[in-house]
């Protein structure tokens, strides 16, 4: 799992390594916003959301006066952008941009490195780009204790600079400007355990500057305990009303109890399970004989009695949920300590709906046995179990 | 003739004393599992569950000869604990931590790379060799010595396909776990070919998952090398939403690579028999053995 940061908070870190981003202010009301336009002029309005897209569904305006700022603030403040309310705007001086570029950071999985990503075609349609002209994406997989040599850096901006004619009298100084840029953005990412540190676009002005237009940064979770600053500093903006991505707010519940959770609106049957491969594969079971599933819930490797409670509790959250189905094959996971929350679940909570229990592997006996004395069958086989669940959901209704 | 590990396998356990590692010990023990030494920094010469703790993986391999370490330590230690073991030299890692950071992994797999350890992990179930040896968390009673390969991304879909074979009556030569991590010491395509060499093993079954290209890579492999035992696979998560990503960095790199019906098309062409269900893989893997 990793945190999407907004625009503005990856460009709060651009700026604190040196990378330089064009003026701005973060707006919440659209008073706030007619404010940012009578300092800074000219400025872009841009949705603070933590998904690609949002031009295309209106969340950026380009206005000259404090009144029009105030008034597509408003707009965009009220807008809904693939899911994700407005909670903010980012307004922006303009930029005097003779050439959009990309520079992106990614973790590349097949090859265990990171990737650094350098094209003349930045700009929206980049992953276009990727798919018809490969040849105009310049890509260099860094070795992970040295990070990118300069010369390395240099072979891939006159790589990708070769697809840009425009850019060709240009090519040496900005190869040199490139590498303390795409060592300072590869630094961060490490410092920051970053899957995803991107600009696009990197914005080359007319007076020859590279100016971080837009950027994304998208940190990894599990390193979280060695990023007390960021979080603290995430956490704040929490407080000015962000949302942490502005996500779903069962979503956001979950996170607030450390569970591995992905909501599916409108499902009416809770799924846990432990293994993430498990519970997808529960999702298709259950859609395979018919039902609906309301969530994804992976309760992990070793889970705890009370963890398996406060899942149940979580999954029963949505008010959607006529039943859930819970399968467990235990490795690392114990099937009598799963056995032991659901049954403390189910009596502190009063859970009168069907719940199915589909329960093997490590002390299953021990699991089974305590299930069946607080009159809960379990089932050894999860196509059986699923059909079960699906039945008394759908046949009570 | 199984794949990595046999009765011969000497253990050593990194994190022996910890809730996790003694209990999952005591299970290996119980299964058989040579486990010879402990590591535990500050706890040298000491003793846990019958065998001698050791403060560097170093001294408890001169000190036992173990050749091969299991990883049972927390994610901030584990990377560390990964890298110690690859630098004496053992000959297979099998780390089991979940929620390692992935850019540890990154500098871990590139220093294992460079040594003569083969990893296989993190946040992996293990490794089985019914009847010899397990390393790691896959249920004692599931496996049952036999001639089916199981290679898989998924713990939990590990045992799944292990308890059907067993009860089937086809049992496994080797069970491999190679884990969920985005970044991994192993893939499908570093176990199929010991799959392989393995005359015994005479089919194999691919348990994939969607995200990345791993089982796109598997499938690339069958085909490219020729290999002759039949494959049956199962992708897990058909029904899965589509995930919310962001920025275009990652689908530069993987392209259109990572989904259900991608993975399934790749390895239907490459020759292998893709389940419906897990149920069905054991009996497709009936259909496909020699009686």
């Amino acid at each position: 799992m990793t945190v999407k940061l907004l625009e503005y908070q990856a460009k709060r870190q651009f700026a604190r390594v040196g990378i330089e981003v064009p003026p701005g202010r973060l707006a919440r009301t659209p008073d706030e916003a007619a404010a940012a336009a009578r300092e800074l002029g000219r400025v872009a309005v841009k949705a603070q959301v933590p998904i690609g897209g949002r031009g295309k569904a209106g969340g950026i305006a380009v206005v000259d006066t404090p009144e029009e700022a105030h008034r597509e603030a408003a707009r965009i403040l009220a807008l809904e952008i693939r899911g994700y309310p407005v909670r903010s705007v980012w307004c922006e001086a303009g930029l005097e941009i003779a050439h959009e570029l990309y520079l992106g950071i990614t973790l590349d999985r097949d090859r265990r490195r990171l990737a650094l990503i350098l094209s003349a075609a930045g700009g929206m349609e980049i992953e276009e780009v990727a798919a018809t002209s490969p040849e105009r994406i310049a890509t260099l997989w860094p070795d992970p204790f040295a990070g990118p040599w300069p010369f390395q850096v240099r072979e891939l901006a006159f790589s990708a600079l070769a697809h840009a004619p425009a850019l060709a009298e240009a090519r040496g100084r900005l190869a040199s400007a490139l590498v303390p840029l795409a060592q300072t953005l590869y630094r961060l990412a490490v410092d920051l355990d970053a899957v995803t540190c991107e600009i696009n676009p990197l914005a080359l002005t007319a007076d020859g500057r590279l100016v971080a237009a837009d950027g994304k940064l998208e940190v990894d979770e599990n390193a979280e305990y060695r990023h007390q600053e960021l979080a603290a500093e995430l956490a704040l903006d929490l407080e000015g009303g962000d949302g942490r991505t502005g996500e779903d707010p069962f979503e956001a519940e979950a996170k607030r109890r450390g569970l591995t959770y992905v909501h599916l609106p409108g499902g009416t049957i809770g799924c846990i399970g432990n293994g993430a491969g498990l519970v997808m594969n529960t999702l298709d079971l259950v859609q395979q004989v018919g039902g609906r599933p309301n969530n994804f819930l992976d309760v992990g490797g070793g889970a705890s009695a009370e963890k398996v409670r406060s899942s149940l509790a979580m999954v029963l959250s949505d008010p959607d949920v006529r039943g859930v189905f819970i399968n467990i094959f235990g490795g690392i996971t114990r099937g009598d300590e799963v056995a032991r929350g659901i049954v403390q679940a189910r009596d502190e909570l009063g859970i009168t709906l069907p719940l199915v229990v589909r329960m093997t592997g490590t002390n299953e006996e021990e699991g089974r046995r305590i299930l069946a004395e607080a009159g809960i069958v379990p089932g050894t086989s999860a196509p059986e179990a699923a059909r079960t669940i699906v039945e008394l959901v759908e046949g009570a209704r | 003739m199984p794949i990595l590990i046999d009765a011969s396998t000497r253990v050593l356990v990194q994190g022996i004393t910890g809730r996790e590692g003694s209990f999952h010990t005591r299970q290996m023990q119980a299964y058989g599992t040579r486990v010879v030494a402990g590591v535990v920094p500050g706890r040298g010469g000491g003793e846990s569950l019958g065998v001698p703790i050791f403060d560097t993986v170093a001294e408890a391999v001169a000190g036992t000869g173990a050749d091969t370490a299991f990883t049972i330590v927390p994610p901030p230690f584990a990377a560390d604990a990964v890298i110690e073991a690859a630098a004496v030299g053992l000959r297979l890692g099998v780390c089991v931590t979940e929620g390692i950071p992935v850019l540890d992994m990154v500098r871990a797999t590139a220093f294992v790379a460079g040594t003569t350890m083969r990893l296989i992990g993190p946040n992996c179930p293990g490794v089985m060799t019914p009847g010899q040896s397990k390393i790691g968390f896959i249920p004692n009673h599931v496996g049952r010595p036999g001639r089916v390969g199981v290679v898989a991304r998924s713990g939990t879909l590990t045992y799944e396909v292990i308890q059907g074979l067993s009860e089937a009556g086809y049992g496994e030569t080797t069970a491999v776990g190679i884990g969920g991590d985005p970044v991994l010491g192993s893939t499908f395509v570093d176990i199929l070919p010991l799959f392989a060499a393995d005359p015994a093993t005479h089919a194999v079954v691919l348990v994939g998952e969607i995200g990345g290209s791993d089982e796109e890579r598997a499938a690339e492999w069958i085909r490219s090398s020729g290999f002759d035992r039949p494959v049956i696979a199962f992708i897990s998560g058909r029904t899965a939403p589509p995930g919310k990503r962001m920025g275009h960095a990652g689908a530069i790199i993987s392209g259109t690579t990572g989904s259900a019906q991608g993975k399934i098309d790749a390895l239907s062409a490459a020759g292998a028999d893709v389940a419906g269900t897990i149920e069905d893989v054991v009996r497709l893997v009936g259909a496909r053995l020699a009686p």
